[in-house]
């Protein structure tokens, strides 16, 4: 009862394919098969899917995600400014392209305790390296700036990624990828 | 986390794999051409370093958005003697995508990733109710991002 509605664009067998490659694609040298077989349907459409996917933006890329504290980016640094929001537009594109800004977002100010409404990551090997990442910011921003802070990342508590729930709904499609989902407790 | 030291070959698999990875049906053939290694040694290779942790993941990386999905990054202030069990609350629930520690009174920071708003606002509610603690929302209004992998 009560089915959900798939997002746009996603059919069931679609979504069958997302839940069966979110926690990752199998290592072996017919991935795509691989996944195929699982879901009992054919490595071309798999492929043929995924490659509709990735060109529709709801695959943002495909490959390997690195942990950057296992690769020495010890620091991991959330700047975050309250920018004038005439000019937060313009800037925040000027940051969003900076080689050391690897996110940058306008997000919603919660006064008094969170003034901020704009956000960029910057990476280092040690917090130095991101203050001086953060000081090239400070730079652009000039003095439409009013405040900023950077909060350090000191664990990392979840890393999961995106999570779709299987759906136990015996007239949808999917049922042969719910196996490979995440139990939802 | 102790560094682990990497030979010049896991190397090039972290930096040159992050995006590109074929579809085809032998895709680690043909990525492992372009590095001019051989199949066997790449697949040994991203195996051994999802294994040792130096890679969270290999795959498709998703952005539901694009598809109707919404991410909502949240962020609560934990009183420390409350953490490590807000944190396996949090860490027990699907929705939650990622969860850090951060250096401020807020503290703890995570991500909510549903299907559609109002199971967001759902998800929001349930930990609100589940930890106590208010739960404030910081929704992207824009993002700014130039992502140079997909130039040509």
């Amino acid at each position: 009862m009560n089915a959900r509605l798939d997002p746009p664009g996603l059919d069931p067998i679609d979504r069958a394919i997302v839940l069966a490659t979110q926690d990752g694609l199998p290592i072996t040298s017919r991935p795509y098969h691989a996944v195929a077989r699982s879901l009992g349907l054919r490595a071309d459409d798999v492929m043929m899917r995924i490659e509709r996917m990735r060109e529709a933006g709801v695959i943002r890329r495909i490959g390997v995600v690195p942990n950057h504290y296992a690769i020495g980016y010890t620091a991991n640094g959330m700047t975050v400014w309250d920018v004038d929001d005439a000019r937060i537009d313009a800037l925040g594109m000027r940051i969003g392209a900076l080689d050391c800004v690897s996110h940058c977002y306008q997000r919603p100010r919660h006064p008094p305790a969170w003034p901020y409404n704009l956000f960029a990551m910057v990476h280092g090997h040690d917090r130095a390296e991101c203050e001086a990442k953060a000081a090239e910011i400070r730079t652009l921003l000039g003095d439409a700036c009013r405040a900023s802070d950077i909060l350090y990342s000191t664990r990392i508590l979840k890393k999961t990624g995106l999570r779709l729930a299987a759906r136990p709904d015996p007239a949808d499609a999917t049922n042969a990828g719910a196996d490979s989902a995440p139990a939802d407790t | 986390m102790p560094e682990i030291v990497l030979d010049e070959t896991d190397r090039r698999i972290v930096n040159e794999l992050q995006g590109g990875f074929p579809v085809s049906a032998r895709p680690f053939r043909t990525a492992a051409r372009r590095m001019r290694i051989n199949e066997v040694d790449l697949i040994a290779r991203v195996k051994k370093l999802l294994a040792n942790g130096v890679l969270t993941r290999f795959g498709p990386l998703f952005q539901i958005e694009r598809a109707g999905g919404q991410y909502v990054l949240c962020a609560m202030q934990v009183p420390a003697d409350r953490f490590d069990e807000i944190a396996a609350t949090l860490g027990a629930m699907r929705e939650v995508a990622h969860n850090y520690e951060r250096t401020h009174t807020l503290n703890m920071w995570f991500v909510v990733a549903a299907e559609t708003q109002p199971e967001i606002d759902a998800v929001l509610a349930d930990i609100a109710t589940k930890t106590g603690i208010e739960v404030i929302a910081m929704p992207k209004l824009r993002e700014y991002f130039l992502d140079l992998r997909f130039t040509v």
